[in-house]
């Protein structure tokens, strides 16, 4: 049992203790919550090469057996979610040592413990601790968020920490039905007693899976309610922003983990349960994410709606239901975290080079470093937009590929293109009134970005170039990633296998109710 | 025991969501802090109702209580406090930098965040004369 799993939950968490005796000493914070993140990043790669082999990888806590103690679980999913937020951490850490961290205390402890958050919870094999992960990276993302104050935070965090106080508390009553009905809290584990429960209790399970997928659905920001995402992630941080980015991918985490693994595929009481709802409901997110990205009044609302569309795509790929829609999925994923990091970071440069007007969508003064800024958001956007020899494209054209033999091809074809074009209006709208739409003068309070400044955004779009140079071996990875979610069976033997009685067994009579 | 139990946790779920859903930010804090009784409630219910049988080993007696869902419950228990601390303090401050206790930040009725520094209402008057 190698103790490499436990460590990017732990690493983070010691860090984050450490930084909190820190306090004030901003120079020792950066190196050490710097260090630490570089670290997470070396993990993240040795982890997501040793899940590349194929094996599921488990780590007991404590030592107590797996249904009975906490387990951790690496398979090919979370070793590249795991990656995935170590990359876009460290890019969003040095872009918040440029600067973003002196404004408060304990940037670095709260960015730390959202990291920890973020891994518990991709890592996790148990659902209780699925709930205590994202109260860990809640509460870090609330203080995040309201970091720096101000008013519009604050309206925000208000909306944001109850909607998401209520999303736990949902979460709290499916996992205790689950739990009340099945005995057991381990999610392989309920994965085989759902499939082999009593007749009476399938109503019951079925409300509380949907029950857990309305709060994945909170997270993820999928279509009735994603009306806070906007607001919250447009008025938070740049930095924190582009944090956030990785955040509604854990929703996204979860509805996959929670689909292939505990509703059993293809068969099993819990089968269809999401197919019914998950589609239309992606299809609307795709839609209204585009027409809101339309309407947005400033860059970083845009990008929220950007950000709120991706996660209609991926779903709509996700719900076409073949392996290489699902693989098609997790490489738009990746593309869509690395790029919508990127620009969120860029945004609030370009609020920075046009002075007190920030980046709201009207005619304005002259932009600082106005041709550089210009071309990155270019680049950006056609990344976003998935315009040819991009990563967006690729991820793209696998997903309508993919789509080719689903009965509602035309309909899935003619969204993913719609909200594309839309996309690309609005991101057109945003930078011709941006760049071109502008008087003679530089404001009084612009300033233009440093090259730290520049080097995350660098690194971000240079990973989703990475993407397209690597697209054949990445597409093989996102294809056995698929492929080992469609094999749910593996997953369970390597939580459970171990114990010599995993047979299901009935509760006791008298524990019946 | 189940009728009396089921039926509190119903009224005190009910009286949650009338809370959640007022637009004041006391009365949210108020109703998420009431759903979190009744969610604890009903974890502990989940491991079954029994009276005077105990969670841990013990040589005398026979029969157990479950006490998965009383570890649980702790657990709840103490996130609970902590984010019911985080969002009393969060109101507060709102309250205190928006000048308005809505969940919004300001008053309905009372146009957009830009009009933000023109005078108070007279309802809002009130509230600080008392």
């Amino acid at each position: 049992m190698s103790h490499l799993l436990v460590l990017p939950i732990v690493l983070p968490a010691l860090t984050a203790a450490l930084l909190l005796l820190m306090g004030r000493q901003l120079a020792i914070s950066r190196v050490i919550s710097f260090v630490a993140s570089a670290l997470l990043l070396l993990i993240g790669i040795q982890l997501f090469q040793d899940a590349n082999s194929g094996a599921i990888q488990t780590y007991v806590l404590g030592d107590w057996a797996a249904p009975f103690g906490i387990v951790l679980v690496l398979d090919r999913l979370s070793g590249l979610m795991v990656l995935l937020t170590s990359i876009v951490a460290i890019a969003a850490l040095f872009y918040a040592m440029q600067g973003w961290d002196q404004r408060g205390k304990y940037f670095h402890a709260l960015f730390q413990f959202q990291l920890m958050g973020i891994n518990g919870a991709f890592l996790t094999g148990d659902l209780f601790n699925l709930f205590v992960f994202f109260e860990v990276l809640l509460i870090a993302s609330y203080c995040l968020l309201v970091y720096g104050f101000g008013e519009r935070r604050l309206r925000a965090a208000v909306h944001y920490v109850v909607i998401n106080l209520t999303g736990s508390a949902l979460f709290l009553i499916g996992v205790s039905i689950l739990y009340g009905l099945t005995g057991t809290l381990n999610m392989a584990q309920l994965a085989e007693r759902i499939a082999s429960s009593a007749a009476d209790d399938i109503a019951l399970i079925r409300s509380a899976s949907l029950l857990l997928i309305a709060v994945f659905g909170i997270k993820a920001a999928l279509f009735p309610l994603y009306f806070w995402l906007p607001n919250a992630y447009s008025s938070a941080s740049a930095p924190v922003a582009a944090l956030f980015a990785i955040m509604t991918k854990i929703g996204i985490y979860a509805i996959f983990r929670f689909n292939s693994l505990i509703f059993g595929g293809s068969e099993g009481v819990t089968a269809d349960i999401t197919s019914p709802w998950l589609m239309p409901v992606a299809m609307l997110t795709l839609i209204l994410g585009g027409l809101g990205a339309l309407a947005a009044k400033r860059l970083l609302e845009l990008i929220a709606y950007l950000t709120v569309a991706s996660v209609g795509m991926i779903l709509m790929a996700y719900s076409i239901g073949n392996q290489a829609s699902f693989s098609g999925a997790l490489f738009y994923m990746v593309h869509s975290t690395l790029i919508s990091a990127a620009l969120f970071l860029l945004a609030e440069m370009i609020g920075q080079a046009r002075g007190s007007i920030e980046e709201k969508l009207q005619t304005g003064p002259l932009m600082k470093q106005g041709v550089a800024l210009g071309i990155a958001v270019l680049i950006a956007g056609a990344i976003a937009i998935g315009l040819p020899l991009s990563s967006g494209f690729l991820a793209k054209l696998m997903i309508l590929q993919s789509a080719t033999l689903n009965p509602h091809m035309p309909l899935i074809w003619t969204l993913i293109l719609l909200a594309s074009f839309i996309g690309l209006i609005g991101l057109s709208r945003a930078g011709s009134t941006l760049f071109w739409k502008t008087s003679h003068v530089y404001a009084a309070d612009a300033h233009s970005p440093s090259f730290g400044q520049w080097l995350p955004i660098l690194f971000l779009l240079g990973a989703s170039l990475l993407m397209v140079v690597y697209a054949a071996p990445l597409k093989q990875i996102t294809d056995q990633t698929a492929a080992q979610m469609k094999a749910p069976q593996r997953y369970i033997e390597a939580v459970v296998g171990q114990t010599a009685d995993r047979a299901p067994r009935a509760l006791p009579r008298e524990l019946r109710p | 025991m189940e009728l009396l139990l089921a039926s509190a946790l119903g009224i005190v779920t009910a009286c949650a969501v009338y809370l959640m859903l007022r637009g004041r930010t006391f009365s949210v804090v108020l109703g998420l802090s009431l759903l979190g009784y009744a969610i604890n409630l009903f974890i502990f219910a989940m491991g079954r109702l029994t009276s005077g049988k105990p969670p841990v080993i013990d040589q005398a007696v026979s029969s157990y209580a479950d006490p998965i869902p009383q570890a649980l419950v702790l657990t709840a228990i103490v996130i609970g406090f902590g984010m019911t601390g985080f969002i009393v303090e969060l109101a507060l401050r709102a309250r205190n930098d928006t000048k308005s206790d809505h969940v919004d930040g300001e008053e309905p009725g009372k146009g957009s965040s830009s009009e933000s520094d023109q005078e108070p209402s007279a309802k809002h008057k009130e509230e600080q004369g008392s």
